[in-house]
């Protein structure tokens, strides 16, 4: 056997998996997307509907703000964590990073302990103020929940990446006078770049495709995923929830690829 | 070429430093550094040369009771970003994602120098640093002895009052540390700024410095001129430190070293059981047989193109170095005659 086919030979199983459990069921999927009543017209009403519009637009926008913070919050917390030492740090970094094992339903379920109508917030808020805060099933319930499961997944990544940065580099920079935020500014930031990237992207694309908290929360506002499992159970509408499907996906694929070619030219020069 | 003279002198005063893990890397130590003086810290692996140059430069806190002075003045809790020093550290830590013209004018732009100024600035360094035309080159795209070059320029354009220096050259090839050796000489010279500059480079050590600590196990084995550290060791660990160097442990008797080749000169009248004495291989002069001082036989001849070095045994207890001339004619079991002027000897303190 040459070099040559026993390449191949070796990505064969690869090609078997690939094709049946990844490229046909998504061929079905962009086929039954235009099999509707309105064919092909159908994958833009995700676009026209008003509905849709407005559910996909909700849904990119939380998305997008879940990382943000996300990234935020796990860079303080992750470089706070990397850089000391101090008695119970381990227990912190455990229960940081305790709920990565949780499905959506979990969290979904601990926000309502916390900010639901018999929750934590809502007991406290009653006994101080007098007034019941109630935001569990609002858009700022969801929000904490996507915010819950994936910092954990964002934390582990930026620790890894500050444990890996070079310290003498922050020492240079001090050393030509840079203050502590000029340093942050000049040299830790974009060092951190690429990390900031790949871990974001995986914020994002899990925020965009997360179902099991907006079904436990079952909240007044809608998401994709939501809209998707309606149209698909409950109104039996194979042909639009296939669209939006494929749409979910192209959609997070693009918003994604232009993150990457905009930070692209940081991540280069941080190299 | 900037010819400003802007040193600070520089005072240790008792600095001692223990590592929170109860590591002792230095033993309080005193020293004084006078404005535009280069002074080199030279010593092993492990001796506390970082360490030292860190506190000085302010990233480390002396234990308690060391002070740190720049120019009468205690600087000993101003952090590094206020202490206006330059740094080289060995592994440059050059800024991946700036430009070499950006990495050089960092300094300035967090002083606030205008744009132009500090293009002017840069481009002397540049011109200064010989890297002229790498400007726009991203750090990955430098050889070492460039990157060398960029750490340096970039250390002095903020017109720092001392230079502090890590083993800039150790991670180079030994044909361009030569060069740069030479080169830095230069510069240093030109800017005059009070420089440290650490090494474990006796051959840098010498042709850099105007004075050299010599330093050992978190201590200062010794500190004086190239000259005085080379022909006048305080001690064994200095003498072998710094050059070649042959221990001579033997009896003394009226000055004379009892040797089994021989009776040696040392000077004086002294008497003693066991006596140490350096002699330096360059320093021994090679006689015929049956003159000189001290009798003996090649053992082995190794040319290395400026000079050959002899091993010769039966003079001492233990086999001799000698650097004879290029010339000689020499062979392994050749008997030949030895002197050693008696000026060329140094007795050490029979410690260690
Ligand atoms: N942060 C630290 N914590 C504990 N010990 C340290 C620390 N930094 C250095 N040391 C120890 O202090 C001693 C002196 O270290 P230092 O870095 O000053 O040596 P050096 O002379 O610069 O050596 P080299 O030539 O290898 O760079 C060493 O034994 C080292 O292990
Ligand atoms: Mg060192």
């Amino acid at each position: 056997m040459s070099q040559k086919s026993f390449v191949w030979f070796c990505l064969l199983p690869l090609v078997v998996v690939t094709t049946a459990f990844f490229l046909l069921p998504m061929g079905r999927l962009v086929v039954a997307g235009a099999e509707g009543p309105h064919g092909l017209a159908g994958y833009l009403a995700i676009l026209t509907e008003p509905r849709y519009r407005a559910t996909l637009i909700n849904t990119v926008l939380l998305a997008a703000a879940t990382t943000i913070v996300t990234l935020i919050v796990a860079t303080i917390a992750g470089m706070f964590l990397q850089r000391h030492r101090f008695p119970g740090r381990s227990v912190l970094i455990a229960m940081l990073t305790f709920p990565l094992a949780f499905p959506g339903v979990v969290v979904g379920f601990m926000i309502i302990l916390l900010a639901g109508r018999q929750g934590l917030i809502g007991d406290l808020s009653n006994r101080l103020l007098g007034e019941k805060l109630v935001f569990a099933y609002s858009i700022y319930g969801l929000f904490l929940g996507y915010l819950y499961f994936s910092i954990p997944r964002v934390i582990l990544t930026i620790m890894a990446a500050v444990q890996k940065l070079d310290v003498s580099l922050e020492e240079a920079a001090r050393s030509l006078g840079a203050g502590p935020w000029a340093v942050q500014r000049d040299v830790v930031l974009p060092a951190l770049a690429p990390a900031f990237v790949a871990s974001g992207a995986i914020a994002f694309a899990t925020a965009m495709g997360a179902f099991g908290t907006a079904f436990t929360l079952a909240t007044n506002i809608d998401v994709l995923p939501m809209l998707i499992y309606t149209e698909f159970t409950l109104a039996a509408n194979f042909a639009t929830s296939a669209a939006l499907s494929v749409g979910l996906g192209l959609i997070t694929w693009l918003i994604l690829a232009l993150a990457r070619s905009f930070s692209g030219s940081a991540v280069a020069a941080a190299g | 070429m900037s010819t400003d003279s802007h040193g600070v002198s520089v005072r240790i005063d008792g600095c001692g430093k223990t590592f929170a893990d109860g590591t002792r890397a230095l033993d309080p130590a005193t020293l004084d550094i006078a404005r535009g003086e280069t002074l080199v810290l030279l010593g092993p692996s492990g001796c506390g040369k970082t360490t030292m140059l860190r506190i000085i430069a302010g990233l480390e806190l002396p234990d308690p009771g060391g002070k740190v002075l720049f120019d009468g003045k205690d600087v000993t809790s101003v952090p590094i970003e206020r202490r206006n020093i330059g740094m080289v550290f060995q592994s440059y830590a050059l800024f991946p994602n700036m430009t070499v013209a950006d990495n050089i004018g960092y300094g300035l732009k967090i002083r606030g120098v205008a744009r132009d100024e500090r293009a002017a600035r840069v481009a002397e360094l540049v011109a200064l640093t010989n890297i002229t035309g790498l400007e726009n080159r991203r750090i990955d795209q430098l050889s070492g002895g460039q990157r060398q070059r960029v750490a340096l320029a970039r250390a002095v354009a903020i017109r720092p009052g001392i230079l502090l220096l890590d083993e800039p050259l150790t991670a180079l090839d030994a044909a361009l540390r030569d060069r740069l050796r030479s080169e830095l000489n230069r510069l240093l010279r030109a800017l005059g700024i009070t420089t440290i500059y650490v090494t474990h480079d006796q051959a840098e050590a010498m042709e850099l410095g105007d004075r050299i600590v010599v330093m050992r196990k978190g201590g200062i084995a010794q500190i004086g001129t190239p000259r005085e550290i080379y022909f006048a060791p305080r001690n064994r660990f200095v003498a072998e430190f710094v050059g070649a160097a042959n221990i001579v442990e033997a009896p003394m008797e009226k000055g004379e070293l009892i040797l089994p080749g021989g009776r040696l000169p040392v000077g004086g009248e002294t008497t003693a059981a066991n006596a140490t004495v350096m002699i330096r291989p360059e320093s021994i002069r090679v006689v015929e047989p049956g003159a000189g001082s001290l009798a003996g036989v090649i053992d082995t001849v190794s040319f290395i193109g400026d000079r050959q070095r002899l091993v010769v045994s039966g003079a001492s207890a233990k086999p001799l170095n000698v650097d004879a001339a290029n010339t000689i004619q020499a062979k392994a079991g050749d008997r030949i005659g030895l002197t050693v002027p008696p000026e060329a000897l140094r007795i050490l303190p029979s410690e260690d």
